[in-house]
């Protein structure tokens, strides 16, 4: 996932791992109509997670009553909310604390 | 099995058999949801497309709780009170994207509409139901339109929690609330059958 990286040029030093800031997250909330397995199907088709990682994400929702499904920018995460609720997902998102 | 999908095709498509019962059931639930999410406000011809483009969507959220479902805040935590700052980027997106939205759902549940009134038309099976068959691309349009039919069933039933949905299920058949109530189970086998065909493994 491509993040907006800013940086001075005197912090560029070759051997130094770009640091990206990732001050967003996308939450999907939990509700008591939404399928199990409509929401781990909308997990691995929209995100492109393995059906693994989709039903943990999606076991989170349904025992935690939320999960952080993505991480980006705030423009990135306004599209993934976008998407979530054409599926029909209660997302929301928020500055990752 | 009737009701239920199956799969059908090698392009990952779905199947199902619908008594006519079924058939109208599921045709007037959609057309409902149709007209509770509106016409599209720029369906006019001589709309100018690049004015349709950049019009701004609502800032405030549906009044009616089945279509706040649909369009929720994407700021502030739900059922917390919002602070002012969420307030304000909820309507900023909403304004940029709820139009959008609309005419996504709204193009899902009509081509809906259309796959149902062509397979009334189309050949019966043996025992005189109707098929709908739907490609891998349908399928993913009706899984979020039947999605969004239980949502709204949902709130108009109430459904909050999982103890609310629990209770429902042991309605008195003399309750006027249970044909709906069917009608919402029924609709979530539809669904689950039709998620069941499109599991990527």
């Amino acid at each position: 996932m491509p993040v907006e990286i800013e940086r001075t040029e005197e912090q560029a030093t070759p051997d130094e791992a770009p640091v990206p800031e990732v001050p967003w997250v996308t939450l999907v909330h939990n509700d008591p109509v939404n399928l199990m397995s409509y929401v781990t199907y909308v997990f691995q088709a929209y995100f492109g997670y393995s059906k693994d990682k989709a039903k943990k994400l999606m076991l989170d929702v349904h025992h935690k009553g939320r999960a952080v499904v993505s991480q980006g920018s705030r423009e990135e995460m306004e599209r993934d909310v976008q998407a979530m609720h054409g599926y029909g997902l209660w997302a929301t998102l928020q500055r990752d604390s | 099995m009737p009701g239920f999908f199956e799969s059908a095709g090698a392009d990952g498509g779905a199947s199902v058999a619908l008594d006519d019962g079924e058939l109208s059931v599921i045709r007037s639930l959609t057309v409902q949801l149709l007209e509770l999410i509106g016409p599209d406000q720029h369906e006019d011809e001589d709309a100018d497309p690049l004015q349709a483009l950049f019009a701004e969507g609502p800032s405030e959220p549906p009044r009616d709780p089945a279509l706040a479902r649909l369009f929720p805040d994407a700021y502030g935590a739900p059922g917390a009170p919002a602070d002012e700052a969420a307030v304000t980027r909820s309507a900023e997106f909403r304004r940029y994207t709820e139009n959008e939205l609309r005419t996504q759902k709204r193009e899902r549940l009509l081509a809906m509409v259309h796959a149902l009134d062509e397979a009334r038309g189309a050949p019966r099976d043996r025992e005189g139901n109707a098929v709908l068959t739907l490609d891998r691309a349908a399928s993913d349009g009706w899984l979020g339109g039947l999605n969004d039919l239980r949502l709204v069933i949902g709130a108009r039933l109430g459904i909050d929690d999982e103890s609310t949905t629990e209770k429902l299920f042991d309605l008195p058949d003399e309750d006027p609330r249970k044909a709906m109530v069917i009608a919402f189970l029924w609709l979530g086998s539809l669904q689950e059958t039709l998620v069941d065909t499109l599991l990527p493994e």
